[in-house]
């Protein structure tokens, strides 16, 4: 099988990509989408709340629903897809690629794609990344994974839960595990203050009376068979357990929300340079990647806040595909973009500065009254009050081509 | 009507298990119990999965013995069984001057007991076979192998049965009677009767002496935690890297095993402990496992851990104390009651030596009459992950089963899910999916597959999602349905 664009994951970015690229002119029979799960609309149809959609669309929708607008878009554009359907693995041959795709319905395939969008989403972080320790008993589970047995298969994983990590899955599951008659007894967070969104903790955690314990781990699993209690304990400030501080919650489920990672062991293969910070691909302001014809976008890239973003970013993917797929006119981007002071990571890593770019960046840790600084040697190009900031909110901040002439590199950082 | 066997084995663990199938080469009618509800889910199961050479053990005695024999007959055995087995080598690396005496003593100690294959090396030579390993000096040793535990145990069970050897999980053995010409041998599940009695209970087989009134032993458990890294960062070594052993530690110390499937492990510790089921991790351990790896390997990496595990050693000496050597005879005192008790490292690399002398001993007593047909060969279910893309397409094009993945860490398919779950043995787990078939075992530890392995076994068995357990009875995943309807009616 042969196409012009293939692109690896039908979730929000995915779909968008596929949408887009096809508005830029790509024809819909040159355009495969290629997704692992039985439907379209990746993670989504597993977050039955509503909250999606609020940038976009003006509306406050389900992840169903959400994704329902671009799936239907995607059928009107006779765009073809492709379910239950695992890429394995992506080699470079001559100006294209191969794809070998694992297939429920149509078996081992290779594919031939001039251009690759990846958007294969993200992962859960586990017990083990973040060294919990303890015993290995039923009743651990990431967050994500709860939300798709509760909300898809129905399945209530326990009767009382500790969640560790106040990461957004983490924040709705405790408010959707309360729902469902489970009683959440604590919500236990390693930093100083709660790693989801100031509306998730709300109307999550707060609306509800679930305790959150800030600067508090998890020291202990107990239970042989089944989670008979977790241990909790305060951190200090190097995040070693104080000791005097334990407390005993007595629970059958521990349930995890402690980070996203990007998926990219197929780009990684493939010999895509990865950002050891976001754990994505290292990409331009077209959103290529080290190697040309390979884009990447959404979540594998780096892990977001709001689907709308994400939505823009799969678009952004898919426009830039399509102008190389047609006049390979992207640009060379030559400027470097890197993270200072007060910056956990800045996106894209690089630009060309003959384009307007949006940077997509996220602080290191809460502040208010802060000023968002570009710079070049030491002249300051641009400059923007931030009345408050918070590492669950991505910042966007936009750099105009009039600002960027002779500049060679920008360090963007946060200072007082 | 209680049930008679010839040969009754406690215990399915590797040794209970390769005794098994080397009495099914015989005319005998035998039993195995075992109190999990699958093989292998104590002290064979949780270990570093090598095949030791043999130069450790005292010269003369019976773990030196059996481990070198052992070894000798891994690579035949795992080649029958359809077991992956590799014979990688190893280094023991000194660290610094003082330690180089040590891998002498090694050397000659391992040449009395017979192994083959040993050298000595300088550091410029570890640079070359290793380059990311830190060492003066080292003792390579060509023998040393890896193979994975769980899949030589079920091999060896699944053989067994095959051969005829029944095995019932689940049934743990609570009460023993001696009787005149048999063992009348109560259980959590129903009695058994048997002229013979093999014990072979790991970490319990004191408490199953004391059963028969053998009270002179003492099992000392001695935990061991390991780190499993992800796959992307487990090429830093293609050897057993292993230190100097640490005085009166109780363990080899801290090495690095390189897996049959391409994963690298750090561990064991070594920690007395007063709980034999107390498999918990701790964090001042997991901190020092790779603190101490790094010594050996500096580019270790904490980050790249994705699951830690412990095991606990059934040793016979508590801390401190010499060394104690396999216990494997008939008790005078009990007449055909053999016992097997600390059965530590070496005893997944002796023990198909151990099954030999068992038969042995038995021999001495009794006559053992070779079956006509024994059926040595057992052919594993296929794993896709492990074939290159012409046997993948040849494989889909057959069933296409094996086109849908359902763990995309390891690469496992719907086929393989379906064929682990219908394994002869009957073991209906989660963790049973998960040791034979590897989902869940990746970087992912299962966030992914879970869900999707209840619509396999749904869609393939109409098995009911709610009733799935981790591992054996009490472990069950839910606690309920949420909606009744939900998952069930997919229209």
């Amino acid at each position: 099988m042969k196409v012009d664009l293939a692109i690896i994951g039908a979730g929000p970015a995915g779909l968008a990509a596929a949408i887009q690229a096809n508005k830029s002119g790509i024809k819909a029979e040159n355009i495969l989408l290629i997704e692992r799960n039985n439907s379209l609309g990746g993670i989504l149809q597993q977050c039955i709340h509503d909250g999606f959609g609020v940038i976009l669309f003006k509306k406050a929708l389900t992840g169903p629903e959400y994704a329902q607008i671009f799936i239907d878009e995607l059928e009107q554009r006779k765009i073809r897809y492709m379910l239950n359907s695992t890429v394995i693995s992506v080699e470079k041959v001559g100006e294209g690629f191969i794809l070998k795709v694992c297939s429920k319905e149509n078996g081992f395939l290779e594919i031939l794609a001039r251009a690759i969008i990846f958007a294969t989403g993200c992962r859960e972080r586990t017990r083990s990344q973040i060294f919990t320790p303890g015993s290995r008993p039923a009743g651990i589970y990431t967050a994500g994974c709860v939300q798709n047995l509760m909300n898809l298969k129905g399945l209530l994983p326990g009767r009382s839960a500790v969640i560790l990590g106040s990461g957004d899955v983490g924040l709705i599951m405790a408010r959707r595990l309360t729902l469902e008659g489970i009683k959440v007894k604590a919500v236990v967070e390693i930093m100083p203050y709660c790693s989801g969104l100031p509306r998730n903790l709300v109307q999550c955690l707060q609306d509800y009376g679930i305790p959150l314990y800030l600067r508090h781990t998890v020291i202990d699993i107990r239970g042989k068979k089944r989670v008979k209690e977790v241990v909790i304990a305060k951190v200090d400030d190097k995040f070693n357990p104080v000791e005097g501080s334990e407390k005993i919650i007595p629970c059958d489920t521990l349930i995890l929300s402690v980070g996203l990672i990007p998926e990219n062991e197929i780009a990684r293969n493939l010999g895509v340079a990865i950002d050891q910070k976001t754990q994505g691909p290292v990409v331009d302001e077209n959103l290529q990647t080290s190697i040309k014809g390979v884009f990447a976008c959404g979540n594998s890239l780096h892990v977001h806040d709001l689907v709308d973003y994400v939505t823009l970013e799969g678009k952004k993917a898919g426009k830039a595909a399509a102008e190389y797929l047609l006049f390979d006119r992207l640009g060379k981007c030559n400027i470097k973009i890197i993270a200072g002071k007060g910056i956990r990571y800045v996106l894209p890593h690089f630009i060309s500065g003959k384009k307007d770019v949006s940077l997509f960046l996220r602080v290191t840790k809460p502040g208010r009254n802060k000023r968002l600084i570009a710079r070049f040697q030491n002249r300051i190009i641009k400059e923007e009050l931030k009345r408050k900031v918070n590492p669950a909110e991505m910042i966007k901040f936009e750099l105009d081509k009039e600002l960027l002439h002779d500049v060679r590199e920008i360090e963007i950082s946060l200072l007082d | 009507m209680v049930e008679k066997y010839d040969f009754l084995i406690i215990g399915a663990g590797v040794v209970g298990s390769a005794i098994a199938r080397e009495l099914s080469k015989y005319e005998a009618k035998v039993l195995v119990l075992e109190k999990e509800c699958d093989v292998c889910f104590g002290t064979s199961g949780r270990n570093s999965g090598v095949s030791h050479a043999g130069f450790y053990m005292p010269p003369g005695s019976l773990k030196a013995k059996l481990n070198v024999l052992g070894n000798k007959l891994m690579p035949g055995l795992c080649k029958e069984l359809d077991v992956p087995f590799k014979e990688i080598g190893k280094l023991v690396v000194a660290k610094n001057e003082d330690e180089i005496s040590y891998l002498e003593k090694l050397k000659s100690q391992g040449e009395k007991n017979g192994v083959k294959g040993l050298k000595l090396i300088d550091s410029r030579e570890i640079k070359k076979l290793e380059p990311e390993v830190n060492g003066v000096a080292a003792l390579y040793s060509r023998h040393s192998g890896i193979l994975d535990p769980f899949e030589l145990t079920i091999a060896l069970a699944e053989n067994a049965l095959e051969n005829g050897v029944e095995i019932k999980l689940k049934h743990e053995v609570t009460d023993i009677a001696v009787r005149e010409n048999f063992f009348e041998v109560k259980t959590t599940k129903g009695s058994f009767r048997a002229e013979w009695l093999i014990n072979s209970a790991g970490l319990f087989a004191d408490e199953i002496a004391k059963l028969v009134g053998i009270h002179s032993y003492r099992i000392y458990p001695c935990r061991g935690e390991y780190h499993v890294l992800d796959k992307n960062h487990s090429n830093l070594v293609s050897m057993l890297i292993y230190p100097v052993p640490p005085l009166e530690s109780g363990g080899l110390g801290v090495h690095l095993t390189p897996t049959v499937h391409g994963n690298l492990m750090l561990g064991p510790s070594a920690e007395y402990i007063s709980d034999k089921e107390d498999f918990s991790t701790s964090r001042d351990v997991m901190e020092e496992l790779i603190r101490e790896a790094k010594e050996m390997v500096p580019k270790i990496e904490k980050a790249s851990v994705i699951r830690s595990f412990a095991g606990i050693r059934p040793k016979l000496v508590p801390k401190g104390k010499a060394f104690a050597d396999f216990v494997i005879k008939e008790e005078e005192k009990v007449e055909k009651f053999i016992n097997l008790v600390g059965i530590e490292s070496p005893g997944l690399t002796a023990a198909p030596a151990i099954a030999k002398m068992v038969v042995e001993l038995i021999k001495e007593k009794q006559e053992l009459k070779r079956k006509k047909v024994f059926k040595a060969r057992r052919k594993r279910p296929r794993r896709f992950y492990e074939l290159n893309d012409a046997e993948r397409k040849k494989l889909v094009k057959k069933d296409k089963r094996y086109a849908e993945i359902i763990c995309r860490c390891e690469l496992v398919t719907r086929k393989e899910i379906i064929d682990a779950w219908k394994n002869p043995l009957g073991a209906r787990s989660l963790n049973s999916i998960k040791l034979r078939t590897r989902a869940g075992m990746g970087r992912c530890q299962g966030s992914f597959c879970l869900p999707r392995i209840l619509e396999v076994l749904e869609e393939e068995f109409g098995f009911e999602a709610l009733n799935l357990t981790l591992s054996c009875d009490d472990s069950r995943l839910f606690s309920d349905y949420s909606r009744k309807s939900l998952g069930k009616d997919e229209s």
